[in-house]
């Protein structure tokens, strides 16, 4: 690790003038992908500003038929939510299934889709369940959100504040696990909304997308079935010694039908 | 039987100091005037080096010094050294080019040592590394195993034709070639074994201090064999005389092979402590232990059995190409030629067996032994082989495997392939095996397991191993530089206690407690009254240490040695204490009496009686501490059948482990608990072999699975409930009745899980590690 300024800001504003005044400053949440690049030497901000401190970006609210949670809220909070568990299972076992104990406990939502590694949980669900992004400056849509691998909407300086989750009807989030990082190989997060259905695939491309045509497919009815005829392109997937593109193209179509199996 | 003595489960008593945090390994270690070490290491697999500008490095902040291969040469330290000669089919010796510690115009791997930059600070050390300017010119690499030795490969040492370190021809290729074209039918299979990073828990480290009054090197090493470490480096790396140089292996943590082999970091922390005249620490962070740790296994082999119209087997022939990585690590070539070829019979009375190993460098981290060594090879390719040999000829895989066993009345059994084994019985570890494991029930499980969409299989492997390594005559003819006895000193203090002083090492094993227990079987002493002390060249006398399964069945009978010794030395006092004739001294429980009197005596006050000797017999030394050496007639052959079965998700590809018998035959148990815990290490160390560890060099030499991230070691959650049993004969060679059990786990699981999923899917093979992409292709290729 190369030396830096440590700052611990007690509010979003602070924050804000602090990273705007860095040379090359970094916002750490849980620090579970940062800390490490800066250990290895791969990373080298002047200035650190831990949202750590920042009371108001912590914390989980339902309000009607949206669950708020706070930026800073750790995904064990999430997974051990009796509000989330109640609205939104799928969101609770989908914290609760990130990295190890360790690292929930640590990691945050807000820095998971901040830092938008192309394998993260989160940006499933942002994505599927129509969240809204909420920023010290604006919202922005949930699927507007995640532009490219580890690239997002977010300006400059710009901080997570919290993301809105409507709740579904059903939903359901199925991730293939990397056997070493365990990272989604390929995770699809499917709900049913009032509306229409939605999903969202993690892992299997450069970024969390939406998933149309899984969508189109279950506008026919919302069963496992519904997908049989259903293909991922093979020339859109990472492929990588893990698994090819063509497997994960597979995965797509497996997950995604175990999702709707489980929305039932 | 004394309370806490051979075959009582206790408790281990290392395990005080390491679940309280107070263990001491080497990076706990902090002495005066220390300074930081870290290495400069090649980014490139294979490349010239032009030129190494050290100034930048050298003026920055907290510098003391910059070290190159130049300054090594010039001191005249090194190269390190292979201690294992095999013979190439042209007569000649093995391939050896020159291992430079730090390199000398030429890096051969990624992770190759350059410079050694020693600055006041850790952090310092590694900016100033960062500046340490090295001109490289890239070379073509070779990174395929496979492919090392084709015609116009590019060429990686001048003293290596074709990047070929030796070809090795066993047995008789003519009688083989006989009984293959008279045979009723031939199985064969091409199989992959795959490469391993060893990834002990604790990466290596070094703390070299000098003291100039003395002109005595020390150094802490992460070693399992500081007398070995401390022999090379004098002997061969003209480091300092051996009298001169203190070797200390302090808690360890966890070894499994890669912490047998003389490194070049510990010379170049052992040489630059002296050079600089300051203590040097280097602590290898995980990056640095992917990328220069030796790593294990990586074979590519082509076997074949002839067969009888009864499924006898009638000759085996393998042919094998072994990556031995870039240069020749301490026991490189040993590992894939007479710890592999000789494994060949495995448990089967199969008469000819010939085999070929072309032994290849690649621009690829050193390979060497990793838990097993060789045996974890030569089981996979005949258990593998045994069981496509029962689908061609349409037999059970446990009936072709006992149409084959080596009676149990055959014992000694003389092997084709140079082993004699001394002992074992291995159709009642089958029979125990299949039993525990509910074989006849496994029809009725499959079929439920088909109506929740999941492929159940079941797998047997029946293996054989050479451990208790070894009698130091064998090692001698072929071609090893050292002997392989060990060590024991059973030491009473005057109060009674006993300390014990042993050549192995414990870096995991339980040896304290386990060696503890011996003596107080023998000796009758209260368990707590006894410390095992080891690792410490200042403290124990020449030892080998703890490798291949060897502690106990080598070690242990030293200690035991010992123990006689003291004995018969107490007769003695305890006859002239008690006024009696020697002859009619008894001794047992810790008590000496005299036949048909009340009349007993404690070894406690023998002992005091030995330090104390006032009235005392004629002609006998004082003190109470004896000295022993074993060097075993053979080797010991633990063996056993291991039976897994497993559940494929055909949609995935995804393999889970549902069931694991382990029944093995490993002679005595001293401790059964600690043997059932490297029993279970063992086998999911075999678990991470055949599902989950895949070490991935790209075309270009690059380690692409140098993190946990890409690299997927075994979890809690990747093992099922063990099963676990022993079917034990006696070794009539070994005095304790023991054999040796830490690699029996790794060496009978990766065959059993993947003759599972084989049997699963349909499928005639599937390549280690079992991944879910290549268990799902093999469905569709199977479909």
């Amino acid at each position: 690790m190369y030396e830096f300024s440590y700052h611990r800001p007690a509010s979003v504003a602070e924050a804000a003038e602090l990273i705007a005044n860095a040379a090359d400053g970094k916002l750490v949440a849980g620090g579970q992908t940062l800390l490490p690049t800066m250990k290895h030497r791969l990373a080298s901000p002047s200035d650190v500003i831990d949202l750590g401190g920042i009371a108001e970006l912590s914390g989980i609210v339902v309000n009607g038929n949206i669950v708020t949670i706070g930026a800073m809220t750790t995904h064990a909070e999430v997974a051990a939510s009796s509000e989330v568990r109640e609205a939104i299972p799928a969101l609770a076992a989908l914290a609760d299934n990130i990295g190890d104990p360790a690292v929930r406990n640590r990691g945050t939502l807000g820095g998971s889709i901040a830092n938008n590694d192309p394998a993260a949980d989160y940006p499933a669900a942002v994505i599927a369940l129509g969240g809204t992004v909420r920023t010290n400056r604006r919202e922005i849509a949930g699927e507007d959100f995640f532009t490219g691998m580890f690239e997002t909407a977010l300006e400059e300086d710009e901080i997570i504040v919290a993301v809105d989750f409507p709740r579904p009807e059903a939903a359901s989030y199925m991730k293939f696990e990397n056997p070493a990082s365990r990272y989604a190989i390929v995770g699809v997060f499917v709900a049913r909304t009032a509306a229409k259905p939605r999903a969202a695939v993690t892992g299997a491309t450069a970024c969390a997308h939406r998933a149309f045509r899984i969508e189109e497919s279950l506008q026919a009815g919302f069963g496992s079935s519904a997908l049989d005829g259903f293909e991922a392109p093979v020339d859109k997937m990472n492929s990588d010694i893990h698994a090819s593109a063509e497997y994960r193209a597979h995965l797509v179509k497996i997950m995604a039908q175990r999702a709707v199996a489980a929305c039932a | 039987m004394q309370e806490n003595g051979i075959g009582a489960s206790v408790r281990r008593k290392e395990d005080q100091r390491f679940l309280l945090g107070k263990g001491r390994y080497t990076d706990d270690i902090n002495v005066e005037g220390q300074t930081y070490a870290c290495f400069v290491r090649s980014p490139h697999a294979h490349a010239e080096i032009e030129g190494i500008d050290a100034s930048a490095a050298t003026a920055a902040p907290g510098v003391v010094a910059v070290l190159t291969g130049d300054d090594l040469a010039a001191d005249g330290i090194g190269p390190l050294i292979c201690g294992v000669t095999v013979t190439s089919d042209d007569g000649q010796p093995h391939r050896a080019p020159a291992h430079p510690a730090l390199a000398q115009g030429k890096v051969n791997y990624v992770g190759d040592h350059v410079a050694i930059v020693i600055a006041e600070s850790l952090t310092q050390a590694r900016d100033a590394a960062e500046l340490v300017e090295v001109n490289y010119r890239p070379l073509p690499a070779v990174a395929s195993t496979a492919d090392a030795a084709n015609d116009g490969q590019q060429q990686i040492h001048e003293e290596a034709p074709n990047n070929i370190c030796f070809n090795w021809p066993f047995g008789d290729k003519a009688a083989n070639d006989e009984a293959f074209a008279g045979a009723h039918k031939v199985s064969s299979i091409d199989l992959v074994n795959n490469r391993m990073v060893t990834n002990p828990m604790e990466p290596r480290a070094a703390l070299g201090e000098y003291n100039s009054g003395t002109e005595e090197i020390t150094l802490h090493l992460t070693t399992q064999n500081p007398h070995v470490h401390r022999l090379v480096l004098a002997a061969f790396n003209q480091l300092a005389p051996e009298h001169k140089l203190r070797v200390v292996g302090p808690d360890v943590g966890g070894g499994f092979g890669a912490k047998i082999f003389i490194y070049a970091e510990e010379l170049v922390v052992g040489w630059a402590c002296r050079k600089v005249n300051r203590p040097v620490k280097w602590t290898a962070d995980r990056t640095e232990a992917f990328l220069s740790d030796a790593h294990g296994r990586d074979h590519v082999t082509r076997a074949e059995m002839a067969l009888d119209e009864n499924g006898k087997f009638l000759a085996m022939r393998v042919i094998t190409t072994a990556n031995l990585g870039a240069y020749l690590s301490t026991f490189a070539t040993m590992v894939p030629s007479y710890l592999y070829a000789f494994l060949f019979a495995g448990q089967y009375t199969t008469p000819l067996i010939y085999s070929e190993v072309k032994a290849v460098f690649t621009n690829t981290s050193p390979v060497d032994a990793s838990r097993g060594a060789g045996r974890p090879e030569a089981t996979y390719l005949l258990e593998r082989l045994v069981d496509v040999c029962a689908a061609d000829m349409g037999l059970d895989p446990a009936e072709i495997r006992r149409r084959n066993f080596i009676p149990k009345d055959a014992f000694p059994y003389q092997t084709p392939v140079v082993q004699c084994y001394d002992s074992g019985d291995y159709e009642a570890a089958l029979d125990q095996a299949m039993e525990l494991a509910d074989y006849a029930g496994f029809d009725a499980r499959a079929e439920e397991a088909r109506g929740r969409g999941k492929l159940r299989g079941i797998g047997f492997s029946s293996y054989v191993e050479a451990c208790g390594i070894a009698p130091s005559a064998a090692v001698g003819q072929l071609g090893g530089g050292v002997g392989l006895w060990e060590s024991a000193q059973v030491r009473f203090n005057p109060t009674g206690n006993v300390q014990v002083f042993t050549g192995t090492h414990s870096h995991g094993q339980g040896h304290e407690t386990t060696f503890a227990q011996l003596v107080c079987d023998q000796l009758g002493v209260p368990f707590e009254n006894i410390e095992v002390i080891h690792g410490d060249t200042a403290k124990t006398q020449f030892g080998m240490g703890t490798y291949g399964s060897r502690s106990l069945a080598v070690g242990g009978v030293a200690i035991a040695k010992a123990c006689d010794k003291l004995i018969a030395k107490g007769k003695k006092i305890a006859a002239h204490a008690m006024e009696a004739a020697e002859g009619d001294i008894e001794f047992a429980g810790g008590n000496y009496t005299v036949a048909g009197t009340d009349k007993a005596m404690n070894i406690a006050e023998v002992a005091f009686n030995a330090y104390v000797p006032h009235s005392y017999p004629e002609g006998v030394e004082p003190g109470f501490d004896e000295n022993a050496f074993f060097d075993p007639m053979n080797f010991s052959f633990p063996a056993g059948t291991h039976i897994c079965e497993v559940e494929v998700d055909p949609a995935t590809g995804e393999v889970e482990i549902v069931d694991y018998t382990a029944v093995d035959d490993f002679g005595k148990l001293v401790n059964p608990m600690i043997v059932e815990g490297q029993v279970h290490g063992g086998i999911v160390h075999g678990i991470g072999q055949a599902l989950l560890e895949g070490c991935h060099y790209d075309k270009d030499g690059q380690l692409v699975t140098a993190s946990y991230m890409d690299y997927a070691m075994p979890r809690a959650d990747n093992a099922p409930e063990f099963k676990i049993d022993y079917a034990p004969t006696d070794p009539p060679h070994n005095p304790l009745g023991v054999k040796g059990c830490g690699e029996a786990g790794a060496i009978g699981a990766p065959p059993a899980i993947i003759n599972a999923i084989a049997n699963a899917i349909g499928a005639k093979h599937v390549e280690m590690p079992a991944t879910p992409e290549t268990v799902w292709r093999a469905c569709q290729s199977a479909n």
